[in-house]
């Protein structure tokens, strides 16, 4: 039991409830941002946060939701205190609920320190350069849009397609070449289902590193505005496992869309301006202040990877959630429907697919000297071979020339041998020889964005010879 | 000293009671912490604040003391080579004060004030000055940091002396004892004056094709770049920011992520500016406030940025601003606005948001700088905008198209097949082709606009060329027009696009671009001649000509380059005396 300050004011003045919002009148000295302590008449305690303040009227959200709350027996608690989470290196193999108590029914975590939950932006002047090559096992993304330690990259899926299972995989198969296990996971399940919480639950039991995740759980049927605390509780154990017992932590944050409906929810309870439909015009900021806690910071050892997860809905990307997204995250992997449908496993859409930090972790002596341009030249010639697949449906294969031809046998061989793997987990040089041998079926010298002395080293046609 | 009480709170805006007095964009301490923040409204006796930090944790009725000057940044030497926040605190300042992250209340002047320059008078005892004077010089690494009369003052000088001075020691007195400092002070929000503003007829060089030849923006004014996300606004900013051939760059990091500032932060230092030979971070200063930073001081940053860079225009500098995004500012803009309850106009963002930008693009220009020598500077604007789901017909889009005179569209779908830099040849457009030509032919590129405007056609021509084949398929075309498909692929191949990482490629000097483009020029009036006399396009494309003019980029010497015409002709003559 923590001891309560004497400081702490209550009062019953609850006078106007809606959504998940309770104003509450004629309070003194309440501060922004503040946790308020809410009982009910029936005795149950439920938690909210001051979300505006004026001399005489305070507006808290409540987490848990406003269901039970009356205007005339109900009390509210001010804390004085900014929302905090216990923290400790013990909540590994721990399940926590969307705002960091056990819900495994294992014993209270024996707090190590208690954070703000907001946490402070990094000074871009401490940040250090991502530069470490992540290994995920996936020639899509190593090979194409490479993973590096510290960045943002989120999975843009679709409803029905399989963005669970790369993202589970990735976390299996990532590893920095060279390097011991120095590795945690943080897992940041918002309003998603059971079977999905679980389909990652059993998959980190089977690969035996249950020990080294955190789990923080909001599901579908749980409050729907507590969503907007787990993310920020999930990150502030991430930042102080990476910064203060420099582990290398992978958070994967799923779904994002649901967090944003909950953002909207409040947004439109508050009778805000609603921005693009309906989402408020401060999304971009909150969406942020989330994704830019990735990172690593000069002088320490660990660092923060994130990997969110977000539906699209209508597989559109131009959809509020996946832009904005898109515009902080440093790129994007992109499943896509149609690829799915022809079998491909994992099913990514390499041409909207990007890795602004690709270039910060390949090259000599972090993955391989052709690593770029070999990259550029599948881009280069696949994205041509897609275009022709348009000019078939219209004229017919028979219009094509010959090298033509060759092209669109190019754009449907990297689907079926270098993006489809299966369960498969290749290493890097595997993934590049790949490339090669599908390089290698179109003329040498269309092959205009590799250096003729890679060619000499690297292309089949050389290496029997 | 105007001191009331806080009355509301909600999110970065906060309601201050018993303020009467208060003027308009005066600066304020808020809270016991002292947060710093900005009046933005006034009504009666209450005024309405925006604070540049996190307000968790204010308190009803906590202090707000009015320190009666507006947002003000400091200019002096000193400038070159720092890193600030949106209100010009220094961040590694701040990483001694804090660590590694930005905490709350914390005030660190701009600008050293403790460290010691070396300062040369150049005026004298008994002479007459005015505002923009030069009273003598600094040397800020290689560049000339001029000192200036401020803009208000003059009078005759009692007594100046070169000498080791600190920015607040005063250099010179005048005859009235007002002392002059190599430091002063000027608001964010109003322009610095000059004397008067002239055409800009001068081409900002960039080392890039697609800017130089195709869209040139001139020194003195304004370029937009909008692009959907992945489109590479931030490379195409940084490139900018890298080889435009200005003494100043100010590059100012507006809502965007932390990870590139880090980028430019590391790169910078390392990077030699191909004209002075120093490293690039000497003449550049940057302005980071990353998305999750306060957003009321996003909105300052950009006026913080666009001030020092009129500080060094006043001494005779051309002065590039490279503004990554003014999208976010706008956002920033709206999301104030939006705590106000003011009336919104489209898509929630303010009325006077048209305003606004125009008021911050008009703060660019070639300028006659104050100050009795005829003394030129100028200061350019490059804002990246940010469209959601790369859509032009938003506000913030649609009001800079109003304003800016170079617009370079950033394409999806050429990003999307690595086609970089993504810049869209049939949307963008440029105003300044007509004022620059008598630049061009003066610098010996006397067919410049000529070759452009042919390019330009060639291009237009494939567009309507690949309706056609897209729906009778490439072979109903008849030769002459496969041939012009075949050039512009070279066009677009071999000319437009440009790596910004490749050793050579990445920097192209104007000479070369000229030379790159006259070849591939000549190339097809060489073959178009040669069908014209019956040889076939299919043989003259087996020639070893496209592999060379391929790999133009990676050559250095534009000599051998020019060559490549002498080749072209010999081969295609070849081919007709074979015939």
């Amino acid at each position: 039991m923590k001891p309560v300050s004497l400081l702490t004011k209550e009062c019953k003045t609850v006078s106007y409830v809606s959504g998940p919002l309770i104003f509450v009148q004629a309070v003194k000295g309440v501060t922004f941002g503040e946790i308020a302590q809410i009982t009910l008449p029936n005795g149950e305690e439920r938690t909210g946060q001051v979300l505006d303040v004026s001399k005489d009227l305070a507006v808290i959200q409540v987490f848990e939701g406003t269901s039970g709350i009356d205007n005339l027996e109900t009390r509210v608690r001010f804390t004085g205190e900014p929302p905090k989470v216990d923290v400790s290196i013990d909540m590994l193999g721990r399940i926590f609920n969307g705002v960091g108590k056990p819900r495994d029914g294992g014993p209270e975590v024996i707090q190590e320190a208690s954070l703000d939950i907001n946490g402070m932006p990094i000074n871009p002047y401490a940040r250090d350069k991502p530069a470490d090559f992540i290994q995920t096992g996936m020639s899509a993304i190593d090979a194409l849009n490479t993973l590096v330690r510290g960045q943002k990259l989120p999975i843009f899926s679709g409803a029905g397609l399989p963005a669970n299972k790369l993202a589970a995989q990735i976390a299996r198969q990532a590893k920095v070449r060279g390097e011991g296990e120095n590795f945690a996971v943080v897992f940041v399940a918002m309003g998603i289902t059971y079977k999905e919480a679980s389909y990652f639950m059993s998959d980190f039991e089977r690969t035996g590193a249950l020990e080294r995740v955190v789990f923080f759980m909001n599901l579908a049927d749980d409050p729907t505005i507590e969503r907007l605390a787990t993310p920020r509780c999930a990150l502030t154990v991430a930042e102080y496992l990476a910064f203060t017992h420099n582990l290398h932590v992978l958070v994967i944050l799923t779904d994002m869309i649901n967090y944003c409906e909950a953002l909207r929810e409040i947004s439109t309870a508050r009778e805000e301006v609603p921005g693009r439909r309906g989402y408020p015009g401060y999304m971009y900021t909150d969406l942020a202040t989330i994704y830019e806690r990735a990172g690593r910071i000069k002088g320490k050892s660990g660092s923060i990877t994130q990997l969110p997860i977000l539906t699209m809905p209508d597989d559109d990307i131009t959809h509020p959630v996946p832009d904005l997204t898109g515009y902080i995250t440093e790129g994007q992997i992109v499943l896509s429907r149609d690829l799915y449908r022809r079998g491909a496993d994992p099913p990514i859409d390499i041409l909207p697919c990007l890795s602004r930090l690709m270039n910060l972790g390949i090259g000599p002596g972090k993955t391989r000297e052709d690593h770029r341009n070999v990259a550029d030249q599948l881009y280069a010639s696949y994205a041509y071979g897609r275009d022709l697949r348009r000019l078939v449906a219209i004229v017919g294969e028979e219009a094509l020339t010959e090298l033509d031809k060759k092209y669109l046998k190019f754009a449907d061989e990297l689907e079926k041998k270098f993006i489809t793997q299966g369960d498969e987990d290749r290493s890097l040089e595997r993934t590049l020889e790949i490339g090669w041998d599908l390089l290698s079926m179109l003329p040498e010298d269309e092959l205009k964005r590799i250096k003729l002395d890679y060619i000499r080293k690297y292309h089949p046609a050389y290496r029997k010879g | 000293m105007i001191a009331g009480f806080i009355s509301r709170i909600s999110g970065p805006v906060v309601l201050s009671d018993h303020m009467k007095g208060s003027k308009m964009y005066d600066v304020v301490k808020v809270g016991a912490e002292e947060l710093n923040g900005e009046i933005i409204r006034l009504d009666g006796e209450t005024a309405v604040v925006q604070v540049y930090e996190d307000t968790t944790g204010l308190k009803i009725g906590e202090r707000v003391l009015n320190t009666g000057t507006p947002l003000s940044v400091e200019l002096g030497p000193g400038l070159l080579s720092s890193i600030y926040d949106g209100i010009q605190r220094p961040l590694p300042k701040l990483v001694e004060r804090s660590g590694s992250f930005i905490s709350r209340g914390i005030s660190v002047p701009g600008i050293d004030k403790e460290k010691k320059w070396e300062f040369t008078a150049i005026a004298g005892t008994g002479d007459h000055v005015t505002g923009g004077n030069i009273l003598g010089t600094v040397m800020e690494y290689h560049i000339e940091h001029r000192i200036l009369v401020p803009p208000a003052i003059s009078g005759t000088i009692r007594e100046i002396r070169s000498g080791s001075f600190r920015v607040e020691d005063p250099v010179c007195t005048l005859e009235d004892n007002t002392p002059i400092t190599m430091m002063q002070k000027w608001p964010v929000r109003r322009g610095r004056p000059y004397k008067t503003k002239q055409d800009p007829h001068l081409l900002l060089v960039t080392g890039q094709r697609i800017f130089d030849t195709m869209f040139p923006v001139a020194k003195g004014g304004t370029a937009m770049i909008p692009g959907g996300f992945g489109t590479g606004k931030t490379v195409a900013e940084q490139t900018l920011a890298k080889w435009s051939d200005t003494q100043i760059v100010v590059y100012i990091g507006c809502g965007e992520r932390g990870n590139e500032m880090t980028d430019v932060l590391s790169e910078f230092p390392e990077l030699v500016d191909p004209r002075t030979k120093m490293p690039l971070m000497q003449r550049t200063i940057l302005i980071a406030n990353t998305s999750n930073m306060p957003v009321a001081a996003r909105e300052a940053s950009i006026y913080t940025g666009i001030t020092m860079a009129e500080y060094y225009r006043d001494m005779g500098y051309d002065v590039a601003l490279m503004a990554d995004s003014t999208s976010r500012w706008g956002e920033a803009l709206r999301e104030v606005s939006g705590r106000l309850e003011e009336m919104p106009g489209e898509e929630g963002y303010p009325a006077y948001l048209a305003t606004r930008l125009a008021a911050f693009y008009e703060r660019a220009g070639r300028v006659v700088c104050l100050g009795a020598d005829e003394r030129f500077g100028s200061v350019t604007i490059v804002g990246a905008v940010s469209p959601p789901g790369g859509d032009f017909s938003e506000p913030i889009t649609q009001n800079t198209l109003r304003i800016a005179g170079t617009f370079w569209a950033l394409d999806t779908s050429l990003a999307y097949r690595r086609h970089f830099p993504s810049v869209n040849w049939i949307k963008s457009y440029s105003l300044y082709l007509d004022s620059i030509q008598e630049w061009f032919v003066k610098s010996g590129f006397p067919d410049w606009k000529e070759m452009r405007d042919k390019t330009m056609y060639l291009l237009q021509k494939e567009v309507e060329l690949q309706e056609i084949v897209q729906l009778v398929g490439p072979d109903a075309l008849p030769e002459s027009e496969k041939a012009i498909l075949e050039v512009t692929r070279m066009i677009r191949e071999d000319f437009l696009q440009q790596s910004a990482y490749h050793e050579v490629d990445s920097f192209c000097p104007l000479d070369k671009q000229y030379w790159m483009l006259k070849v591939i020029l000549t190339f097809y009036e060489r073959i178009s001649d040669a069908m014209i006399k019956g040889i076939a396009l299919n043989k003259i494309l087996k020639l070893p000509l496209k592999a060379e003019i391929g790999r133009m980029k990676e050559l250095k010497d534009v000599e051998k380059i020019r060559s490549i015409i002498g080749e072209i002709d010999k081969k295609v003559a070849a081919m007709e005396v074979e015939r």
